[in-house]
């Protein structure tokens, strides 16, 4: 049947009346960062441990131990510290949107909640994936006092420290949103194996523990490492840190770094708008 | 389905106008108490006569064979109870997944208190509230967190928040507890949770999914008062359920839905009393020396206004039982089928008034296979 309505329908927005007219999508948005920023904030410490245990022990044992030994060339900190400064950056922010995702849209359904709020649907999406990269720039950030307790000093230019600032958080972006392609195109019962395969060869290839420039003798791996966004972002950072290591050419890395944000924050918004509506 | 139904319906609908909103004394006595300290209601006096208005609305989902939602319109009006029956499956959750900005048709309109929820979601998502059929509240947050931060999601002004979270604790009986993680809840709290949330932003319209699947009396009755609290409040309220009892004691008016079609929409009284020749009459009869089981039913079928006789089995043996729908008050019946009975030389010995019930209704319109 068809109707046609003789009633009056006008906007109603007689709920909460005068509020309204200045409350928007951004105010709203940011309510939810104040949320997710609220229950991290609770849990600062746990939060901590998290994300230094990893790059702690990597630098330890390839920074520390291995030079120290002499298995590793004396300056090899200088190829590490900066490529692991990218890995915490990326990975943190991969793992704060894939895994909470899976659960909030499967298991817990608490997204839910969010997706009801007055803002638009990629909105919340856009939230996830701020709120990951600045817990990531935290994980990033916390390198640079560790890097200096455990090696004793790290690759630093004044010069570069703003260029370095922007490179992190394209990193955190970065892992951010691959973590928001994760998060939705995986299903639930695959996660974890996907996170498992995933994770290991992101880690492996991404130019963190080595070089780029320095691969020509190994084409394949070179190749393999370029297709790894991660790769422009431990480039970039070993380019402005320690220009003495070889590296990559800095716009390169930039240039590179934000098309496959660009990309990655696509197919990820694509795929969060799929779970989101029906 | 009755052909030309709905179009009776819509024209019902479009020729009824403004709905008075039921004054306070037509609320069950169980709701009446008063709304103190609960949250502010606000005057929706000044707002569209209709909450929701759905209009041919179609929905098909990728790589489906067929429409979920074949055309469905209806029109909720301000301040009602507004039932949505349908079974599994029948398309039920897809209309309120898209009344609630969650599922985009693919074909229609839907409007909740004014707001086209296709071109505005964002704008249909601060009038409606949704209580969902599972918990989804926050695990990081308490209680009464939970309502605090939705609350900011909607821009309520934090003093106002506060007062109103409190209020609602208290009302909804969670006061002692509010400071709980949701996890450590029983099913019925962690729905009066999910009540009081959606009802932190006051949504001239809330949509309550299957709420008392699961509950136990007490919790189920307290959802009845709330709802005829609400409604005495002005808010609307649409309900989805499989609780035939639920609807019929709580809905001013009843959609029922199935196969993407809606097949029924009216309040409860006039769809079973659309039941005509539903109604039955069970009856025992001790029977004369020498008379057939054929012969008696016989005799029944032929008084005027009986439909059908039907002679049931008779586990017990302790005579013939009939079942005869009738078209009229069964109870009318009893004294010219003691008549007919007594005239074939038996004799009645027991009677059954089957009145129909919204039940009745529903199976008629949906059948009875199991989906």
């Amino acid at each position: 049947m068809s109707t046609t309505t003789t009633e009056p329908t006008r906007p109603d927005h007689d709920t909460p009346d005068a509020r309204h007219l200045a409350w928007g999508p951004w105010q709203t948005g940011l309510a939810i960062l104040r949320r997710d920023l609220f229950v991290t904030g609770r849990e600062f410490p746990i939060f901590l441990a998290q994300v230094i245990l990893q790059p702690l022990f990597l630098l330890f044992v390839f920074g520390k131990v291995l030079t120290e030994l002499g298995y590793a060339r004396p300056g090899y900190e200088q190829v590490l510290f900066p490529g692991l400064v990218a890995l915490a950056a990326v990975l943190t922010g991969l793992q704060s949107t894939a895994l909470p995702l899976v659960i909030e849209f499967s298991y817990s359904n608490e997204i839910e909640d969010r997706l009801l709020a007055p803002l638009p649907t990629g909105a919340v999406a856009v939230e996830k994936v701020v709120f990951a990269a600045m817990r990531a720039c935290v994980a990033a950030a916390v390198m640079f006092p560790v890097g200096v307790w455990i090696l004793g000093s790290i690759p630093w230019q004044a010069s570069t420290s703003a260029a370095v600032v922007v490179m992190i958080v394209l990193g955190a972006l970065l892992g951010a949103a691959l973590g928001l392609i994760l998060g939705t195109y995986v299903p639930p019962n695959r996660i974890s194996v996907t996170l498992t395969l995933v994770l290991t060869p992101l880690i492996f290839t991404g130019s963190s523990q080595y070089p780029w420039p320095s691969l020509s003798s190994l084409r394949w791996f070179q190749v393999v490492s370029a297709l790894n966004p991660m790769t422009y972002v431990s480039e970039g950072l070993r380019g402005l840190m320690a220009p003495s290591v070889p590296h990559m050419q800095t716009w390169i890395c930039f240039v590179v770094a934000i098309a496959a944000l660009i990309v990655l924050m696509g197919v990820g918004m694509i795929g969060f708008n799929r779970r989101a509506l029906g | 389905m009755e052909p030309g139904r709905q179009d009776r319906m819509a024209e019902d609908l479009l020729d009824s106008g403004p709905t008075p909103v039921p004054a306070v004394g037509t609320v069950p006595e169980a709701a009446a108490r008063p709304v103190t300290g609960g949250p502010r209601r606000p005057d929706r006096s000044d707002g569209p006569v209709l909450a929701v208005e759905v209009a041919d609305l179609h929905k098909r989902y990728p790589r489906a064979p067929k429409d979920s939602l074949a055309g469905v319109s209806f029109q909720v009006r301000r301040g009602e109870v507004f039932g949505f029956l349908g079974p599994n499956g029948a398309g039920k959750t897809t209309t309120i997944g898209i009344l609630t900005t969650r599922i985009r048709p693919t074909g229609g309109r839907a409007v909740v208190a004014g707001v086209d929820v296709v071109a505005d979601p964002v704008g249909a998502r601060r009038v409606l509230g949704v209580v969902p059929q599972q918990n989804n509240l926050d695990r990081s947050l308490s209680v009464r967190q939970n309502l605090l931060f939705h609350a900011s999601y909607h821009g309520v002004p934090r003093a106002e928040r506060i007062r109103l979270a409190d209020a609602l604790l208290e009302q909804f009986g969670l006061a002692d507890r509010a400071g709980g993680r949701p996890d450590d809840f029983s099913g019925g709290q962690i729905q009066r949770m999910m009540i009081a949330r959606a009802l932190m932003h006051s949504p001239a319209v809330l949509f309550l999914d299957e709420p008392s699947t699961g509950l136990d009396p007490a919790a189920r009755l307290f959802l009845w008062e709330m709802v005829a609290e609400l409604k005495a409040g002005g808010t609307t309220v649409v309900i989805t359920t499989h609780d035939m009892d639920e609807a019929a004691t709580l809905s001013d008016r009843v959609a029922i839905i199935d196969h993407g079609t809606l097949l029924a929409l009216d309040t409860p009284a006039a769809l079973v009393r659309s039941m005509t020749g539903e109604r039955t009459l069970d009856c025992t009869v001790e029977p004369g020396p020498g008379a057939e089981v054929g012969a008696v039913g016989a005799a029944l079928g032929a008084l005027p206004g009986v439909i059908r006789v039907e002679s049931l089995e008779d586990p017990g043996g302790a005579g013939w039982r009939f079942r005869i729908q009738v078209d009229g008050e069964s109870a009318s019946f009893v004294a010219p089928v003691a008549q007919a009975i007594s005239a074939t030389g038996g004799r009645l010995t027991d009677a059954r008034l089957g009145e129909p019930n919204l039940e009745d209704v529903f199976i008629h319109l949906t059948g009875r296979a199991l989906r």
